[in-house]
């Protein structure tokens, strides 16, 4: 049995299919990998030089079917993801517009010079998919949970990274990456989804939206842990503690403005992301807040461990990446803004 | 291009000669492995390779991939040879601002399609440049050059793997066998056994060259291998480290080392001599 998938069918079994939507918004029926499936396609259609390389885990994508409806431009390499990042890149260099999949720890970690050299320095455009990132790898383990990939991918230079979990922003931010020039890094879980945008939003890499004014404080959240943002925020809201969320989709470039209109304007800040607290989407923020003066600021995500085996719920609770631990942040800074 | 011996070997001489004049101007860097490819460069650049030192862009060009990518000055030395950039600009090698700097970088130099610098890494673009063209039904080729010690990067045969699975015939790998590496030779640090053993399992079309620093050898392997439509050709070239200039070709560890200004005239009037005789008695002997 090939070593990544151990477990996959009988977690299917386990677990029902993650299925959330906030404010009664429901943008799509499928889950995320579907979604992923479905815009690769399209775009391959719609674009001949838009090229999928995948290192053996089309099954767990679900991307087999790609391979037969498009043999020119759908490709299973194997299990060598260093060489699928090479590859990728040299096919850029000839204008081929590579998409290329495997687990986010197998396309960060693994491929990490790669990416660096014949990627970013190559000046290459190829586009990295990650899935599973952080927790959302639940069953397959620590080995295969990547909580460094945002960091170790933040420090290559002009590189962008985006974080995602929501079905209508990995459509819309996929065309994005496919029609701009560059080394992007993707990760997302491949099960369940979570909606909260309509249809007709719209989305800039390097930009991110907000999705509930308030006053008090902001959330700055990426991927699964916008969700429990949203959550966090509804119930201070009960407490008359106004918060804005603000969905920090891309961590790189990141949204400097933003950030700082944030601060400005609520005068708090509490970041949370699926990701060690070192290097990702909060360090990104504490960098441009200690250079901007500081306000109240407090960060939500993984404390510098490693990851383990268990499902999302489990995963959440014991790394600290709950709606509750994100409210108690809040709280926190709040606190302190009036001290 | 039809193959002209003197024409050749007189370029390989000038290829030679630039190389080190570059490393002069800095007065150290990558000799043996640059002198070492200075025949296949030739080769390349004078008689095989679809490229226009006035268009470096043209789209249906032929792309080298020097994987080795520390032998840049060996690359830059052909380049100002076919004109690509005035000759001058060797003297800046490595020098701040410089568009030549040590490892190839295809954002800096005209002429240069890959950056390199990661041993094992150029193997992959390589596979993946022919890859593009095979899918685009081109006619181009792609070169590319790997040493012998960089065979111990594991990336290597991964893309040996996917060039023979996909049937690159498209894409032409050289070795630069000079059976030596930083440390020593490649036996004492990691041995490597038969190179063309390895490429054969890997299912390659295999040429072994056994005088690889002699450019009719050279050039009529690299036929062979345009002429073989089944199997990606590796053509495995037995060289010497440092080949054509005595000194270097007889020093044991010629890597990175010095290169003297004061020495140059004697190298230079060493390598006029090769003219006549093939380059015979000044180590380039396999």
């Amino acid at each position: 049995m090939r070593r990544r998938m151990m477990g996959e069918k009988e977690q299917e079994r386990k677990h029902k299919v993650r299925e959330k939507s906030m404010a009664g918004i429901k943008t799509s029926d499928k889950e995320l990998r579907k979604v992923f499936a479905e815009t690769l396609e399209a775009l391959m259609e719609e674009n001949p030089d838009v090229v999928y390389l995948e290192a053996d885990l089309a099954g767990a994508i679900g991307t087999t079917g790609l391979f037969r409806s498009h043999p020119k431009q759908a490709f299973d390499i194997g299990i060598m993801e260093a060489n699928m990042v090479g590859l990728g890149a040299g096919m850029s260099v000839k204008g081929k517009i590579p998409f290329m999949h495997s687990f986010g720890t197998f396309t960060s970690r693994r491929c990490a010079d790669q990416t660096f050299l014949s990627g970013c320095y190559n000046r290459a455009n190829i586009k990295l998919v990650g899935t599973d990132p952080g927790i959302t790898a639940e069953t397959n383990g620590g080995t295969h949970m990547p909580f460094e990939d945002m960091g170790i991918y933040r420090s290559f230079p002009e590189m962008t990274i985006l974080d995602v979990a929501e079905p209508h922003l990995l459509k819309e931010i996929m065309k994005k990456m496919a029609g701009q020039y560059g080394v992007m890094y993707i990760r997302f879980p491949r099960k369940g989804k979570i909606c909260y945008y309509e249809e007709k939003q719209t989305f800039e890499i390097g930009k991110g939206v907000i999705l509930r004014e308030g006053t008090d404080a902001s959330i700055l959240a990426s991927g699964v842990e916008v969700a429990e943002a949203i959550t966090a925020a509804e119930e201070l809201q009960k407490e008359n503690i106004s918060v804005r969320v603000v969905d920090m989709f891309t961590v790189k470039p990141l949204d400097e403005e933003l950030v700082l209109r944030c601060a400005r304007e609520t005068g708090a800040i509490v970041t949370a992301e699926n990701h060690n607290k070192i290097g990702g989407l909060g360090s990104a923020v504490a960098e441009v807040l200690a250079e901007a003066g500081a306000v109240p600021f407090l960060r939500i995500g993984v404390p510098d461990c490693f990851g383990e085996v268990g499902d999302r719920k489990f995963l959440a609770e014991k790394f600290g990446l709950t709606a509750a631990d994100i409210a108690g942040a809040v709280r926190k800074v709040v606190n302190k803004k009036g001290s | 291009m039809d193959f002209n011996r003197k024409e050749m070997d007189l370029l390989a001489i000038k290829i030679r000669k630039n190389i080190l004049r570059t490393i002069a101007s800095k007065g150290t860097g990558h000799v043996g492995g640059s002198l070492s490819i200075a025949d296949t460069l030739a080769v390349l650049y004078g008689c095989v390779m679809n490229v226009d030192p006035a268009d470096p862009g043209k789209k249906d060009r032929d792309l080298l991939v020097i994987s080795k990518g520390h032998s840049g000055p060996a690359m830059y030395a052909a380049l100002a040879a076919r004109g690509y950039f005035d000759e001058g600009i060797l003297d800046t090698l490595n020098k701040n601002n410089t568009i030549l700097p040590s490892h190839t970088d295809r954002l800096k130099t005209p002429g240069v399609d890959m950056t390199t610098g990661s041993l094992g890494q150029g193997a992959s673009l390589a596979a993946g440049a022919a890859f593009a063209d095979q899918l685009n039904g081109s006619s181009n080729y792609t070169y590319l050059i790997l040493g012998d010690g960089e065979l111990e990067e594991g990336q290597v045969w991964e893309a040996a793997l996917f060039t023979a699975h996909r049937r690159l015939t498209n894409l032409i790998t050289f070795v630069d066998a000079n059976g030596k590496q930083l440390d020593g030779p490649t036996d004492q640090v990691c041995s490597l056994g038969s190179i063309e053993k390895k490429f054969e399992a890997f299912g390659f079309h295999v040429i072994s060259v056994e005088n690889g620093n002699d450019t009719r050898q050279i050039y009529d392997a690299v036929m062979e291998a345009r002429a073989e439509k089944e199997l990606p050709s590796v053509i495995v070239l037995h060289t010497v480290k440092g080949a054509g200039v005595r000194k270097y070709a007889e020093m044991e560890n010629c890597h990175s080392t010095t290169v003297n200004r004061e020495e140059l005239e004697a190298f230079y009037q060493e390598l006029d001599a090769q003219a006549d005789d093939g380059g015979k008695g000044t180590g380039k002997e396999a």
